[in-house]
C-alpha cells in the first residue's frame, strides 16, 4: 500500500533536526509590545482601548471589524501608550495597538467549562470567534467562519493539518509530542459541531514519533484516525492535504467544505480547545526560532506582541550576522529587513540564514523549457509559461492555462534550473487578474 | 529602521541542479556514443567533434560580444549542440564543411531567435539539415569506413537496395556499421539514455512514443511487412535511437505539456516512418524531428493540462 500523498511536489532539504529536540520553552517579553489590527484574513479589528488605558494580559484591545474578522487580546499587562502605523512581516504599515508592559502579567479571569460536552454548538463556536481563534498556520483565516459551513451536516471530514511540510519549522512537531492531548481535545471539541464528520490527524511520515502517540491517544476515540502522509512538499497544502486523506479535488474557486472537508492545523486546534475549555483567548504560540544563524535553534511559546527581535534574543542570538531573515518556512514565507517587527498570530517561525540561498545563485537565465517546474507543480500547472505570460501581460492566456489555480507553494522556482523567479511572476499576476476582475464586477 | 538583511519574493531555498549542471549530463551522456566514434572512425572523428564544438562555442561567444549581450557560453549549452552536431556528420566530412555547419546552427538557427530557449528548432539537427543540403555528397560519404562488409553503405541504405538478409542486426546493436560518428552503436546510446534518465534530464515520454509509433508504423507500412527482423534493423538503423534520446527530448524545441510530449513523440515516429518508406532517402530522422519542432506551438495550444480539482469546461460552466 502506497503512503497517501498528491501528485507533483519537491524535496526540499528538511533542516528539521536544528530545533526538532528543543522542548517548547516559554518566553516572557519585555518592554513594548506590538499589535497589528491585521493578523487575519478579513476586515481589521477595531481597537477598543484608547492611549492611556491600563490594560491586563487577556483584555480584548480590539473587537473583529466584521463577520470575517477576529478580535485581538493584549498578552501583557499594562498601558497602551500609542495607536499608529507600524510596519509587519509582509513588510505593510497596519495600525497597531503599542503596549507598555507593567511585568506584571496582571491577567483577567478566564470563564473556564467543566463540561465541553454539554455547551451547545453556538457557544462553542461563539466561544471560539470571541477568543480571535484564526488559522494559525500562516493564512489566518477565522476559523468561527470556517467551522460555520452553509451544510454542516455534509462535513464528513475534519482534517488536522499535522504535516507541517515547510522545512526546519518544528513547532507542530514539539506541539504533538508535548501536548497531543490537548490536540486530541481539541478535536474532540470541533467534531462535537459536525456529527457526520470524522476527525483526520493527516501527519508526514518523517514524524513517526507523533504518528505513534497520536494512534495511542485516538486508540479509544472511535471518531478519530491518524492518516500518515508521505514527507513531501506541498503536503499541507489544503488542497494537496484533502486530495491525500480523502481523494477530493477541490479548485481555486471550491472551499474545503465543498469537498465536506474542515482543515486546521494543529497550532490552530489547540487554540479552538483552549478557547473552548479554559476561555482562553488567542494570546501565545509556539514557533520555531531557526537556522544556521541562530545559537540555540529553540521552539518558543511567547506573547503575540513581542517583537522578533526579542526571539532571536532568547536562542541565544546569532553565531554570524545573517544575510536572510525570513518569517515563516522557506517555501512560502516572507523575508524581513529588520527584526524591529512584532510577532501575530500567523507568526509561525522566524528563520535566520548566514547565507541568501536566491543571492548565491546569482541572476536568472532564460528558460530553456525543461519541464522541471511542470512536474513539481502540484496543481497540474504549466509555471513556465504562467510566468512567460505574466511577465508579457497577457491575461487572457494566463485564465485559459489556470493560472489562478496557483497555490503559490513556490514549487516551481525552488526547483528552476535557470534560477528564474517562476512563483514570483506567477503570483504577481495573479494578483493583476484578480483586481481585473474586481473591477470588472 | 535597520536595512541590512536580504528581502526577495518567496521561496527562499533553491534545488541544486542548475542549466549548466543540466548540460553538463547530457554531455556526459553523449560521452559512450562520442568514445565509441572515435574507436570506430579513429582519430579523423575526434578532430571533427573538437572543431565543431570549437565552432559552436566560438561563433557563441562572437554573437554575444557583436550583440553586446552577456557571454552566454558558461550554461554549456553551445558545447551540446557542438557535440550533437558532430555525433550526427560522418567521420569523414572536411572540416570546414563541419565549421560551416557549427555556424549555421549556432547563428543562424539559435542565436538569431533570442538563444538559449528561444530557438524553435533544434540548432543542432538544423545544422545538419543544411549540410545535407549545401554538401549532399560528402555529408552521406561514409567510404572511408573500416567495414569493408559493407562497401560504404550504411545498413539503412543496404536494406533498402538490396534487402533485410544483406545486414547483421548485431553488428547494428554493438555499431559496427558505417554511418555518423555518434548514431552507428545502440547499446552506446542507450547507456546514455539511461544516465540522462538516472540524472532526471529526460523521461520516456517522448523516446517512448516515438520509437514505438515508429516501430508500429514499420511493422505495418514497411517494405517486409509484419516482419518482427526488418522492425529491429529499422529501429538500430541511421540516427533514430540518437535522435529519439537526444535530439528529441531536446527541452527548448519540444513541447513543455505532458500530453504534448507524447503526440510530439508520435509525430517524430510518423515522420520518420513515411520518410523511410516512402521518402528519396534511407534516412529521415533529422527532418522528421525538425518539421515536428515546427508543431510544437500548436501541439501544445490542445494539451494544456487541466488544472488539479479543475472539471471540464462544459461541467463547469453548468455550475455557475
Amino acid at each position: 500500500m502506497g503512503l497517501k500523498t498528491f501528485k507533483g511536489g519537491v524535496h526540499p532539504y528538511e533542516g528539521k533536526e536544528l530545533a526538532k529536540d528543543a522542548p517548547i520553552k516559554e518566553v516572557l517579553p519585555k518592554g513594548e509590545l506590538v499589535f497589528p489590527m491585521s493578523q487575519h484574513i478579513g476586515a481589521p479589528a477595531t481597537p477598543v482601548v484608547a492611549v492611556g488605558d491600563a490594560v491586563l494580559k487577556g483584555q480584548k484591545i480590539a473587537e473583529a471589524g466584521g463577520f470575517v474578522s477576529s478580535p485581538i487580546y493584549s498578552s501583557v499587562s499594562g498601558k497602551v501608550t500609542k495607536i499608529e502605523p507600524r510596519r509587519v512581516a509582509v513588510g505593510d504599515l497596519v495600525n497597531s495597538i503599542v503596549i507598555e508592559s507593567d511585568d506584571q502579567f496582571q491577567e483577567v479571569e478566564y470563564a473556564a467549562v467543566d463540561d465541553v460536552a454539554s455547551l451547545s454548538k453556538e457557544e462553542i463556536i461563539g466561544k471560539v470567534k470571541e477568543a480571535g481563534v484564526v488559522g494559525m498556520g500562516g493564512a489566518g483565516f477565522p476559523t468561527h467562519v470556517k467551522l460555520s459551513p452553509k451544510e454542516p451536516d455534509k462535513i464528513e471530514y475534519i482534517i488536522a493539518n499535522c504535516a507541517e511540510c515547510e522545512p526546519y519549522l518544528t513547532a507542530d512537531y514539539r506541539r504533538m509530542i508535548e501536548n497531543p492531548d490537548e490536540l486530541v481535545a481539541g478535536m474532540k471539541i470541533i467534531l462535537q459541531l459536525f456529527e457526520n464528520a470524522k476527525g483526520v490527524f493527516g501527519v508526514e511520515n518523517n514524524k513517526p514519533d507523533c504518528i505513534e502517540k497520536l494512534r495511542e491517544l485516538t486508540k479509544d476515540e472511535p471518531r478519530m484516525e491518524v492518516c500518515e502522509l508521505m514527507t513531501k512538499y506541498p503536503q499541507g497544502g489544503e488542497r494537496q492535504l484533502i486530495y491525500a486523506v480523502t481523494g477530493r479535488a477541490i479548485n481555486s474557486k471550491m472551499l474545503p467544505a465543498d469537498a465536506g472537508c474542515i482543515v486546521d492545523n494543529v497550532e490552530t486546534i489547540i487554540a479552538v480547545y483552549q478557547a473552548v475549555k479554559n476561555g482562553i483567548p488567542v494570546m501565545k504560540r509556539v514557533s520555531t526560532v531557526t537556522g544556521d544563524a541562530i545559537k540555540n535553534p529553540s521552539n518558543f511559546l511567547y506573547s503575540m506582541g513581542t517583537p522578533y527581535q526579542q526571539l532571536v534574543d532568547a536562542a541565544g542570538g546569532f553565531t554570524t550576522e545573517p544575510e536572510k531573515i525570513i518569517s515563516g518556512g522557506p517555501m512560502m514565507g516572507f523575508s524581513m529587513f529588520s527584526l524591529d517587527i512584532p510577532t501575530t498570530k500567523t507568526s509561525s517561525s522566524i528563520l535566520c540564514f548566514s547565507k541568501d540561498a536566491v543571492k548565491e545563485m546569482g541572476e536568472p537565465l532564460a528558460c530553456i523549457n525543461c519541464g522541471r517546474c511542470v512536474e513539481a507543480c502540484p496543481e497540474n500547472l504549466i509555471p513556465s509559461r504562467l510566468a512567460k505570460f505574466g511577465n508579457t501581460g497577457q491575461m487572457e492566456a494566463f485564465e485559459a492555462w489556470h493560472g489562478l489555480e496557483c497555490i503559490e507553494c513556490g514549487s516551481c522556482t525552488y526547483v528552476c534550473p535557470s534560477r528564474r523567479q517562476v512563483a514570483q511572476s506567477v503570483k504577481t499576476m495573479k494578483k493583476l487578474v484578480l483586481a481585473e476582475k474586481r473591477k470588472q464586477k | 529602521m535597520s536595512e541590512k538583511y536580504q528581502v526577495s519574493s518567496s521561496p527562499h531555498v533553491r534545488a541544486k541542479d542548475s542549466t549548466s549542471n543540466v548540460m553538463l549530463y547530457v554531455i556526459i551522456a553523449l560521452l559512450p556514443a562520442a568514445l565509441f566514434g572515435i574507436y570506430n572512425f579513429g582519430y579523423k572523428a575526434l578532430i571533427l567533434i573538437l572543431v565543431t564544438i570549437a565552432a559552436c562555442v566560438a561563433s557563441e561567444w562572437v554573437f554575444d560580444r557583436i550583440v553586446h549581450r552577456k557571454n552566454s557560453v558558461p550554461d554549456l549549452s553551445a558545447v551540446v549542440t557542438g557535440l550533437l552536431l558532430a555525433m550526427n556528420l560522418p567521420a569523414s566530412l572536411p572540416w570546414w564543411e563541419a565549421v560551416i555547419g557549427a555556424v549555421f546552427a549556432i547563428i543562424i538557427v539559435k542565436m538569431m531567435f533570442g538563444g538559449l530557449g528561444q530557438n524553435f528548432m533544434n540548432p543542432a539537427l538544423g545544422g545538419r539539415c543544411f549540410l545535407l543540403i549545401a554538401f549532399a555528397a560528402d555529408m552521406t560519404n561514409y567510404a572511408s569506413s573500416k567495414f569493408e562488409a559493407y562497401s560504404g553503405a550504411t545498413p539503412l541504405a543496404m536494406i533498402r537496395n538490396e534487402g533485410l538478409s544483406s545486414v547483421n542486426v548485431m553488428d547494428m546493436l554493438t555499431g559496427k556499421i558505417p554511418g555518423t560518428i555518434g548514431e552507428t552503436s545502440v547499446i552506446a546510446i542507450l547507456i546514455g539514455a539511461i544516465i540522462m534518465i538516472l540524472f532526471g534530464v529526460i523521461d520516456l515520454k517522448i523516446p517512448a512514443s516515438y520509437i514505438i509509433t515508429f516501430a508500429v508504423f514499420m511493422f505495418i507500412f514497411g517494405a517486409e511487412r509484419f516482419n518482427m527482423n526488418y522492425v529491429v534493423a529499422q529501429l538500430c538503423g541511421g540516427g533514430l535511437m540518437l535522435g529519439a534520446f537526444f535530439m528529441a527530448t531536446d527541452y527548448v524545441t519540444s513541447p513543455i505539456t505532458p500530453k504534448g510530449q507524447i503526440i510530439f513523440g508520435i509525430c517524430c515516429g510518423l515522420l520518420t516512418g513515411l520518410f523511410r518508406c516512402f521518402g528519396a532517402n534511407a534516412e529521415g530522422v533529422s527532418f522528421a524531428i525538425i518539421l515536428s519542432n515546427l508543431l510544437v506551438p500548436i501541439i501544445e495550444k490542445f494539451t494544456v493540462p487541466r488544472a488539479f480539482g479543475v472539471v471540464k469546461v462544459k461541467e463547469a460552466g453548468k455550475n455557475e
